[in-house]
């Protein structure tokens, strides 16, 4: 599979990332040579390897149900562009 | 042509955990706005979610409860899309390997039959924040308290075939997460909501349709108002020529229609991918098994021990069972008696069932207890009231004038049962109603049976109720059957 001016605009719209006209061709090269590299790894026989969730090999730490949270709404919200009744304000958009 | 519809639900369930599912913020509803959420329900930066046991421990109890396959080893994974209420810009869920998967569910149809419904699989997930469009002029306001919530989302095989189908399964699953106690089922705070997903195809086809998805269903009758609309949309769509798309649909239950929320040009790619923040999570036989023992009795062992222990009918089993409150209320009842089951199962289908629906109250918040019917049942099992006058007492318990015996006491409702006092009114009575008497003896015997009726009448109006109709049956044919020898 190798990519277009197209695709390119899709993921970069998708990640919500902006970015200029002139870079696209080099993007989609090198993101055609990242899908070529994995054609290259799909070669490789792993019939009996399990996929690899985390490089690291632990379990996952659970901790006991309990709230050790106080609230710090006033704090959080020192940094927020706009706030009314503690909400956190956005542009509107409806569904 | 015969259409048939192909129906698949994905059922949220917010979890009935103290804190969130990968913070230390409360979960509880209805808090000050941003009150209960941390730094890591905000996702800020260095904030790290480390998984909640509870909320495990309850994933892996439904899993049990429908009979699934457990995952020793499940993974949460990222699904990344950007919404304003979703701070992270990614919902923490389970995607390859969900912790429950392969169960199924038995429910009911309205015609008695039986139906095996299909769990695909049953995922661990944070729940998001709050839009609120409404009170802020010109922007949206976001509450994030929500965010982090857990749910376990339960997405079903597409095996029902009706909307009605639908109904009973996500009643059933409603119940069962309530009998397991791990969800409040709370269908108005939105702790039980649904997706369902519609499709249609020919009679006797076996690929399925194109399918659309209407999201966030909150109650029974929306449900089922939603899927018929959907199956008959797309049965004119496609009876018109045209093809059914892949769309993401909102109900409205105002208009009573669907209409698309997601336009496809847009259409989601999520981009799972394993959360590099929580490694895998991974149970042993022993945990699973620790967990099947600590199983409360379930829906469907209720009913046959009410069946075998209480003797009651199949019937009386499902309705009493159907809710874990409704079971509870009736065997704490029966508890305060000396086992009238059947008249305790009786009181609740009727008289009871009749109140709760007329003030739309729960039972668990019954204004009569479960200890007060008992009080009133043991009244009817030792005679000193008649059903009829029970139906008084009910009425007055319900509108709080205390218990069976302190309205009976009060009211003077006790039943006559002193033959003496009956006799008296029996001849007073027949004193008084010469035209009736005469009528009676010049009746052929087989039609006097029926009359006795009026005089049983007029002596049950004179005791205003309370004397004990079989003695004034058997009082008055007596004497009749003298007098009409005369």
């Amino acid at each position: 599979m190798s990519f277009n001016k197209t695709t390119v605009q899709d993921i970069a719209w998708l990640a919500r990332l902006a970015i200029d006209d002139q870079s696209i061709a080099g993007y989609e090269k090198d993101l055609t040579d990242i899908l070529a590299l994995v054609e290259r790894m799909k070669k490789v026989n792993t019939a009996d390897i399990q996929p690899l969730a985390h490089p690291l090999e632990i379990d996952t730490q659970l901790r006991p149900d309990a709230v050790t949270e106080e609230n710090q709404r006033d704090d959080f919200q020192k940094i927020a562009p706009a706030i009314t009744d503690g909400h956190y304000l956005v542009p509107k958009f409806v569904e | 042509m015969q259409w048939e519809p192909v129906i698949g639900l994905e059922i949220h369930v917010q979890l009935a955990t103290k804190s969130k599912i990968f913070s230390g913020a409360a979960n509880r509803f209805g808090a000050a706005a941003n009150t209960q959420a941390c730094a890591v329900d905000l996702g800020l930066p260095g904030a790290l979610p480390v998984t909640n046991e509870a909320v495990l421990r309850m994933a892996v109890k439904f899993g049990l409860a429908v009979d699934a396959t457990i995952a020793k080893r499940s993974v949460f994974a990222r699904k990344n899309y950007f919404y304003p209420d979703l701070p992270k810009g990614y919902q923490i869920s389970q995607y390859e390997l969900p912790i429950v998967h392969d169960g199924r569910i038995r429910i009911e149809l309205r015609d008695g039959a039986v139906k095996e419904v299909g769990i695909t699989r049953a995922h661990l997930e944070e729940d998001a924040g709050k839009s609120m469009h409404e009170d802020f002029p010109g922007f949206t306001g976001i509450d994030l308290n929500r965010a982090g919530t857990p749910l376990i989302e339960i997405v079903s095989e597409p095996d029902m075939r009706a909307a009605g189908e639908a109904v009973a399964y996500m009643k059933k699953i409603h119940s069962l997460v309530r009998y397991l106690e791990i969800s409040d089922g709370n269908m108005q705070e939105g702790s039980f909501r649904c997706d369902a997903n519609v499709s249609i195809r020919p009679k006797g086809e076996t690929k399925l349709g194109t399918r659309t998805e209407t999201k966030n269903i909150n109650s029974f009758r929306f449900v089922e108002q939603a899927i018929n609309y959907e199956i008959h949309r797309q049965i004119a769509v496609v009876e018109a020529g045209n093809e059914v798309f892949q769309e993401t649909l909102l109900f409205d239950p105002v208009k009573n229609e669907t209409r698309p929320m997601r336009s496809k040009e847009e259409a989601n790619d999520y981009r799972y991918f394993p959360d590099p923040d929580l490694p895998p999570v991974v149970i042993d036989n022993a945990y699973i098994e620790t967990i099947r023992a600590q199983l409360p009795e379930l829906p469907e062992q209720k009913r046959r021990r009410f069946m075998d222990d209480f003797g009651l009918s199949e019937y009386d089993s499902s309705y009493l069972t159907a809710s874990k409150d409704t079971a509870d209320y009736f065997e704490t009842a029966v508890a305060a008696t000396k086992g009238e089951a059947k008249l305790i199962a009786n009181w609740i289908m009727s008289e009871l069932s009749a109140a709760l629906n007329r003030d739309n109250i729960d039972i668990n918040v019954a204004r009569v207890t479960a200890e007060m019917l008992a009080g009133l049942v043991n009244r009817i099992a030792d005679n000193t009231v008649s059903n009829k006058i029970a139906r008084q007492v009910f009425g007055a318990m319900w509108r709080g004038e205390g218990s069976a015996d302190d309205i009976i006491e009060k009211q003077g409702l006790k039943q006559v049962t002193d033959t003496g006092e009956i006799e008296k009114s029996v001849d007073e009575v027949i004193a008084e109603s010469g035209a009736q008497l005469e009528q009676y003896r010049n009746a052929p015997p087989e039609k006097q049976g029926k009359l006795v009726g009026y005089f049983v009448g007029q002596v049950m109006k004179k005791s205003r109720g309370k004397a004990n109709p079989k003695q004034v049956n058997q009082l008055l044919s007596a004497k009749l059957k003298n007098l009409g020898r005369g």
